[in-house]
């Protein structure tokens, strides 16, 4: 599949004419995806997709077109679009397609050849069994509303007219369930799931026992009272809060004047004991990845080294652009031109398992989710806002539930109030990892 | 799109292993998109996408395949591949003779989009960033950007079933940023039907750049938002995904089906204020969420939800209104042919009240107005949602005062429903927006006149 693509890809920038630049990404995918319901497939869905993405620059103006299909006739279609795109961009001295930089890159094993001999049937009972496992699990459990196995194995290459030739290959699975809870008067809902690059080293146990505590655990939970006080964000919290952040180290973000860490390079921005890396070369890292978006090495970014600002993200326009190099960050699918962002965020974990932190805390509060992050951040001035739930800490023990409150800061101060990181680090299927973090004097808002 | 006689040899081959009904949902999309941002037409993107979707339905059991090969191999591939899902030992069922629905659209079309001249959609950018920016020395940064779609699709059933839909989309929205001593802050302004270029000779792309630019630099004034429970009052047009998020989803079939939502078992039964009147209208003319057909074939409806506080009925698609044994409510939705369909809603609002909104404020003796409403988030099951406010201000003694800065909203669906004490008579819809379910993405619209819920939690930093 990969020297197919390439071929396709070759194909096309080979129709390259005088003064333009061409890029190609032609992309391949494979996916199952499974849903159970009380014991019985509610949903089996096979899926093969392509598609092709061709971006051309002429005289430093931009043009992109995409499809969702490799036949030859659509590829040639796309080129025209593009081209034809490419004559309304505003000429802009920075814009051209990447080339290449050296940079060698680190050769990642993505794809676990069992993947592809797992059979269906076991798909199905996989997800059979996590169901069953979470219905037995607790009797206040009344129902599990969805549960899915799904799979994927995606290849993609990318050819450019400036040199670059380079295709990859990643295959990952994932189980993951949604629970229902009831002790009679209440209803909660958890979520519980288990990701990897290979179906044996998904996790049933942990996923199933995770949506069961996660629901039971919020019975009866109420409003808290209204006041400043000190949180534990759940892992899976702080990977999301990562994922803003790291978008506010874009170098797009920067460029353009929307970055909110503007002119901090080199400051004091979070305490010394934090350190933020992207680092898609983790094969760890549910996004792991040998190329960024212009198919340039990926590489290991240190964003926040010991509370100091340290750079930003960068492709290679944003980077052109800004007097930088590239940091092997340009972050796109093959229907988007590339932007600039984290590929696989994560936190440098501390000693502290979420015990010994509660233990610490004393009085506080476990954030267990967020709602509405989307809605609630902005980005550009920091201010943020979310709806939470989650368990009261009282004399260092989790003690009652509590929901519909919200929480506020802004991220900048969040980062600043920092106190101890966990050693609990999560891989999820999500750009960042999470882990947990004890954050100060967060407004909680209640009754 | 196809021919008939193709299509029912491809169903006919969908059930040859036992399933009872099968689907092929054709879909043949072109979009285009030009962004206009750090004072340059950054780039023109144009796409395509084509190709099927197939489902087979045995029992409880539905299996799906997609494929961008509309050939008669590519298909039958696709067709088998869905019925292998499906174990049924049950004999063989035909395909019903297709019979054409015919559903009059709700969008009468103009100009359509790939017959305007590139040129005049980025002018559009142009003309809108030099608006924004002429608003102060304080507007620092504009970003606008431009999408337009044609969206043609066929469904064919099992049941007779054959329609066809050729939907239209065109939006344009406008991003500011404005910068001050407290910082920096944003402004936002969109407008989308489901209609062409036609839709500039109505909407006054200017007038938006404005208001985007304004939004952003009042809020460099605004002041943290106050936390804690108190009187919200939602301005017309603003507030209606409050409604969307507070019960259209807990009103989704398929949630209800699994006792995922607060309002399963609830018909007939009083749900909200005697005030609140709502209802998901797919028929609503030139509003972002209509369409001629829904995504399964069936005509867009008008459907009454909640009548007078009391509610009448759940919304929903083909596999759940099967199982029951009851028509489709014209809801069942997708967001493309590589996805199968679900319960979704389309233009979802709240009827108009009686009093003067003037009279709602003045009665409101502290609080928060808000102008605007963001995206919000709601977990059907509890009944808890959130949503941020995107403008809003201080209600002091009566008055609308001072700015505050952006925070969520947090309250709990079957709650605030009953809380509505006040409903003005100045319905207005909302901006266009795009509702999420399960990964999927589809157009929908939301309005209502302004109202008042007595307590609503602000999530704001201020103590």
């Amino acid at each position: 599949m990969k020297a197919e693509l390439l071929k396709i890809a070759e194909s096309v920038v080979s129709q390259a004419v005088e003064g333009e630049q061409v890029e190609v990404v032609a992309v391949h995918g494979k996916e199952t995806e499974v849903r159970v319901y009380q014991g019985e497939i509610e949903s089996f869905t096979a899926a093969e997709s392509q598609g092709v993405g061709i971006r051309i620059v002429h005289d430093g103006r931009q043009g992109m077109a995409y499809a969702g299909s490799l036949d030859v006739d659509v590829l040639a279609e796309t080129l025209e679009e593009a081209r034809d795109n490419a004559s309304f961009g505003t000429p802009d001295e920075f814009q051209a397609i990447a080339n290449p930089d050296g940079v060698e890159s680190v050769s990642l094993e993505l794809l676990d050849p069992s993947l592809s001999e797992f059979a269906n049937e076991e798909k199905i009972a996989m997800a059979i069994d996590l169901e069953r496992s979470i219905l037995a699990s607790d009797t206040r459990i009344i129902g599990v509303e969805s549960t899915d196995y799904v799979d994927s194995i995606n290849t993609s290459a990318i050819v450019t007219s400036t040199g670059i030739r380079r295709a990859s290959q990643e295959g990952g699975c994932y189980i993951a369930a949604s629970s229902l809870a009831s002790d009679g008067v209440d209803t909660q809902t958890g979520f519980g799931y288990s990701v990897g690059r290979s179906p044996t080293s998904l996790d049933v146990v942990k996923a199933s026992s995770d949506a069961t505590e996660r629901a039971t655990r919020l019975l009866g939970a109420k409003k808290a009272d209204s006041g400043r006080m000190t949180v534990i964000l759940d892992p899976y919290v702080t990977a999301q809060f990562l994922g803003i952040i790291g978008s506010t180290l874009s170098g797009e973000a920067l460029l353009k004047g929307r970055s909110l860490f503007a002119d901090r390079d080199g400051d004091q921005v979070a305490p010394s004991f934090l350190t933020l890396i992207d680092d898609p070369t983790d094969v760890d890292a549910f996004t792991a990845t040998e190329a960024d978006g212009e198919g340039l090495a990926s590489r290991r970014n240190v964003l926040i080294d010991q509370g100091c600002l340290n750079g930003f993200l960068h492709n290679s326009y944003t980077a052109r652009a800004l007097g930088k190099s590239s940091t092997g960050s340009a972050v796109r699918s093959y229907n988007s031109s590339p932007g600039a962002g984290p590929l696989a965020l994560t936190l440098t974990p501390g000693r502290c398992s979420q015990s010994e932190l509660i233990q610490q805390v004393g009085e506080g509060m476990l954030i267990q989710g967020v709602a509405g992050l989307h809605s609630g951040v902005n980005p550009v001035s920091g201010d943020f806002s979310a709806g939470a739930e989650g368990l009261m800490i009282r004399e260092g023990c989790l003690a009652e539930p509590v929901r519909e409150i919200t929480i506020a800061s802004t991220l900048q101060r969040m980062l600043l109030d920092i106190q101890t990181i966990g050693n609990d680090l999560e891989r999820l299927p999500m750009k960042s990892s999470g882990v947990s973090i004890v954050v100060d004097d967060i407004m909680v808002s209640g009754v | 799109m196809l021919e008939q006689d193709l299509i029912e040899r491809v169903l006919n081959e969908a059930l040859k292993s036992g399933g009872e009904f099968a689907e092929v949902f054709v879909e043949d999309k072109r979009s285009s998109s030009a962004v206009f941002d750090d004072a340059k037409v950054e780039e023109l993107t144009s796409g395509r996408d084509r190709g099927a979707g197939i489902r087979v339905v045995a029992g409880e059991t539905t299996g799906f395949a997609h494929t961008a090969d509309l050939s008669e191999d590519g298909l039958m591939i696709a067709a088998r591949a869905a019925a292998s899902a499906t174990r049924s030992a049950g004999a063989s069922s035909r395909t019903n003779v297709l019979e054409r629905v015919v559903a009059p659209s709700p969008n009468q079309v103009e100009t359509f989009p790939e017959l305007v001249a590139k040129e005049r959609k980025v002018n559009l950018l142009i003309q809108a960033d030099e608006v924004a920016r002429s608003q102060g020395a304080a507007i620092t940064q504009v970003s606008a950007r431009y999408g337009d779609s044609r969206r043609k699709i066929l469904v064919a059933n099992s049941d007779g079933v054959f329609a066809s839909d050729d939907q239209v989309r065109t939006l344009f929205s406008i991003s500011c940023v404005a910068t001050g001593d407290t910082g920096m802050q944003t402004g936002r302004e969109s407008i989308g039907r489901p209609i062409g270029f036609e839709l500039f000779d109505d909407v006054d792309v200017d007038e938006l750049a404005e208001r985007a630019a304004q939004r952003a630099l009042t809020k460099l004034n605004a002041r943290p938002a106050p936390s804690g429970a108190m009187p919200v009052v939602i301005g017309s047009g603003g507030g209606g995904v409050l409604f969307h998020e507070a019960c259209g989803h807990g009103l989704e079939a398929d949630l209800v089906n699994k006792q995922a939502s607060v309002f399963a078992g609830k018909v007939g039964e009083t749900v909200a204020s005697e005030l609140v009147t709502l209802i998901d209208d797919g028929t609503m003319s030139h509003e972002w969420g209509a369409f001629a057909i829904d995504d399964e074939g069936r005509p867009a409806q008008r459907n009454v939800l909640i009548e007078n506080g009391v509610l009448v009925d759940y919304m929903w698609d083909g596999l759940r209104s099967r199982n029951e044994g009851r028509a489709s409510s014209g809801n069942g939705r997708r967001q493309s042919y590589h996805v199968l369909p679900m319960v979704r809603m389309t233009n979802t609002y709240i009827a108009n009240g009686e009093t003067n909104p003037q009279d709602i404020i003045e009665d409101t003796s502290s609080g928060v107005y808000v102008a605007q409403l963001g995206g919000g988030q709601v977990n059907t099951a509890t009944g808890d949602f959130v949503f941020g406010m995107t403008e809003a201000y201080l209600i002091e003694n009566g008055e609308i005062t001072e700015p505050i800065r952006e925070g969520n909203l947090i309250g709990n669906g079957p709650e605030v429903l009953n809380q509505i004490d006040a409903l003005g008579n100045d319905f207005d819809m909302g901006s266009p927006g795009t509702c999420g379910k399960d990964g999927q993405g589809v157009p929908v619209g939301d309005g209502t006149p302004t109202l008042r819920v007595t307590s609503l939690t602000v999530g704001g930093t201020a103590g």
